[in-house]
């Protein structure tokens, strides 16, 4: 199945991601081979399959509420691009 | 020979007998990372950290308190946090990235005494089949430095391999530990899903990831193997049992088991040396004692295309938290919050990591979940009941662990589904969440190593590692 140009920019409007043209092209052609390849899973009668969400059985892990030792604020902030009075700079959320 | 050539049990011997002094381990094993720099094997070294661990160790040995792993020298994979060193998943955007706590299976380790030499090079983000998408540059394998040593744990296999190391640790999502395990010839397990916390390994694909160990020998892998595994609260799919006990089994050997060989994993695609090689095993493991018996695995053929599905839908949404803000690579040239997470992502991922996110982004999106992502999950179920299928007419599988020996940097780097199929048998594993090995087991025209894969049922550890010690004994005297 082909991939045009504006799907490519629709998906990577959605990951938050941008190209260039020619990057754009390039992607197109690439994701339409890969997607062409998975739909091979076409092929299988799937309708009365139950889906693997994981492969040993989970059940939800509960804990006490109770307040444990974390990362100091120092620790928390040591990889922060930019930070101003102990908490994360970033660059203005209104345009 | 040098100390950094021995196995860790020759090694351990040497050191409670005082013929051998820790640092001297250490120091051997700087050596070699320095003469084969060329290799590309570690993205970092912590020389001073590891001799000043090797101190401390020696006073134990002395002491007699020493633990399990005592003067065994380690590479640990970059995608795996040590408390106060980089972490930077072979990638830019966690190229300074410095992890304020360890992962739990560093905790473990260190607590028998283990000396961490320096993190290994990796395909960016542990997506790739080589090492060749790393940001830091290509490994390159030990044998032939045109080649790749496939990936994307490469630099551990490599480093093993080139005995910069005792042993590695490693992260195999979708072959990650075995595949280049198989084209560096050393030993690879990835344990069971669950067996490993993967607390403090950055996520790819959470629910294939697994952390496992890379050694010269069986014994090596299995003695690493029992100190990483156990119950972890901070992983919430850690599972709560003991930790298998490997080593106790490893001369059982394997008179009466029923090995079987899946004939879908012997189609076309498949280089004649290995597959010769590993029918060759097979015929090894039946002059001692085993039963060799054909099974089918007949949902093999769509084991990629449904691994591609959910491990870049899962890697998609994984890989949402690098956005610039709280820490990784910011570009330096961006106006507003939204122009940051673009720039960021854009400058800060490579190309392979950016093809992933997107599709994985687009089987997820409105439209495509249910024609991609909801259908995947469920051929996921035909697989894993293939295998169990399998297990009723045989205790083990034993396949090869890739199609081909090491091939050419550059050779598939062009074509990424070519390169997606390197994974073909090695990503059903992961799917089904089973334990299985990659050990070496012969070699091809050029020399080059050939990995053979042994596959057990769900927490089989003990069991695949004592076929493996067999097939590693055949394979030193043959």
């Amino acid at each position: 199945m082909p991939i045009s140009i504006e799907e490519v920019d629709r998906i990577a409007q959605l990951a938050k991601l941008s190209f260039t043209e020619e990057e754009k092209w390039e992607l197109a052609e690439q994701l339409a081979k890969i997607v062409e390849y998975v739909e091979k899973i076409n092929e299988l009668d799937l309708e009365h399959v139950p889906p693997t969400t994981h492969v040993i059985e989970l059940t939800n892990v509960m804990r006490e509420d109770e307040v444990r030792p974390g990362l100091s604020q120092e620790e928390a902030l040591m990889n922060a691009p930019a930070k101003k009075l102990g908490f994360f700079s970033v660059p203005k959320v209104i345009g | 020979m040098s100390p950094a050539e021995l196995d860790y049990r020759t090694l351990r011997a040497r050191l409670e007998r005082g013929e051998l002094r820790v640092r001297e381990v250490v120091e051997a094993c700087l050596d070699m990372v320095e003469r084969r720099k060329e290799l590309n094997a570690f993205i970092s070294v912590q020389a001073e950290a590891a001799l000043r661990q090797a101190e401390i160790v020696e006073q134990r040995l002395r002491k007699g308190n020493a633990g399990r792993l005592a003067g065994m020298v380690l590479g640990v994979k970059d995608n795996i946090a040590i408390a106060g060193g980089r972490t930077t998943c072979g990638s830019r955007m966690l190229a300074n990235y410095v992890s304020p706590y360890s992962a739990t299976v560093i905790e473990r380790i260190l607590a028998e005494d283990a000396i961490l030499l320096g993190k290994t090079n990796m395909d960016e983000f542990a997506m790739g089949s080589s090492n060749e998408t790393s940001y830091f540059g290509p490994t390159r394998h030990p044998k032939d430095p045109e080649r790749v040593p496939g990936g994307s744990s490469g630099g551990s296999a490599a480093a093993v391999a080139a005995c910069q190391c005792t042993a590695a640790l490693g992260s195999d999502t979708g072959g990650s530990v075995r595949q280049p395990a198989a084209l560096c010839g050393v030993v690879g397990l990835k344990p069971t899903y669950g067996r490993v916390s993967r607390y403090g390994l950055v996520a790819f694909a959470s629910s294939l990831d697994q952390i496992g160990p890379l050694a010269r020998t069986v014994y090596d892998a299995s003695l690493l193997t029992e100190v990483i595994c156990g119950y972890d609260p901070r992983d919430s799919t850690s599972v709560n049992l003991e930790p298998p006990a490997i080593l106790q089994k490893l001369e059982k050997g394997v008179r009466g088991l029923r090995i079987g060989l899946p004939r879908e994993y012997f189609a076309s695609g498949l280089q004649e040396e290995v597959r010769e090689a590993i029918l060759s095993a097979a015929r090894s493991l039946e002059t001692l004692g085993a039963h060799v018996t054909e099974v089918s695995l007949p949902h093999t053929e769509y084991a990629i295309a449904t691994y591609y599905i959910l491990a870049t839908a899962e890697a998609s949404s994984n890989l949402a938290r690098y956005d610039g803000a709280r820490y990784g690579y910011r570009s330096p040239r961006c106006s507003t919050l939204e122009d940051m997470y673009f720039r960021s992502r854009s400058e800060g991922f490579g190309p392979e990591v950016k093809r992933r996110i997107m599709l994985g982004t687009y089987v997820l999106s409105a439209g495509y979940y249910e024609a991609y992502y909801r259908k995947a999950q469920k051929v996921r179920t035909l697989i894993r009941r293939d295998f169990l299928e399998a297990f009723e007419k045989c205790d083990v599988l034993l396949t090869p662990t890739s199609p081909t020996t090491a091939f050419r940097i550059g050779e598939k780097l062009g074509d990424p589904l070519t390169m997606y199929l390197s994974d073909v048998y090695t990503v059903s594993v992961n799917l089904a969440g089973l334990p299985a090995v990659s050990i070496p087991f012969g070699r091809d025209s050029r020399g080059l190593p050939i990995g053979a894969q042994i596959i057990g049922p769900t927490f089989a550890e003990a069991l695949v590692m004592q076929v493996a010690a067999a097939l590693e004994q055949e394979g030193r005297t043959n």
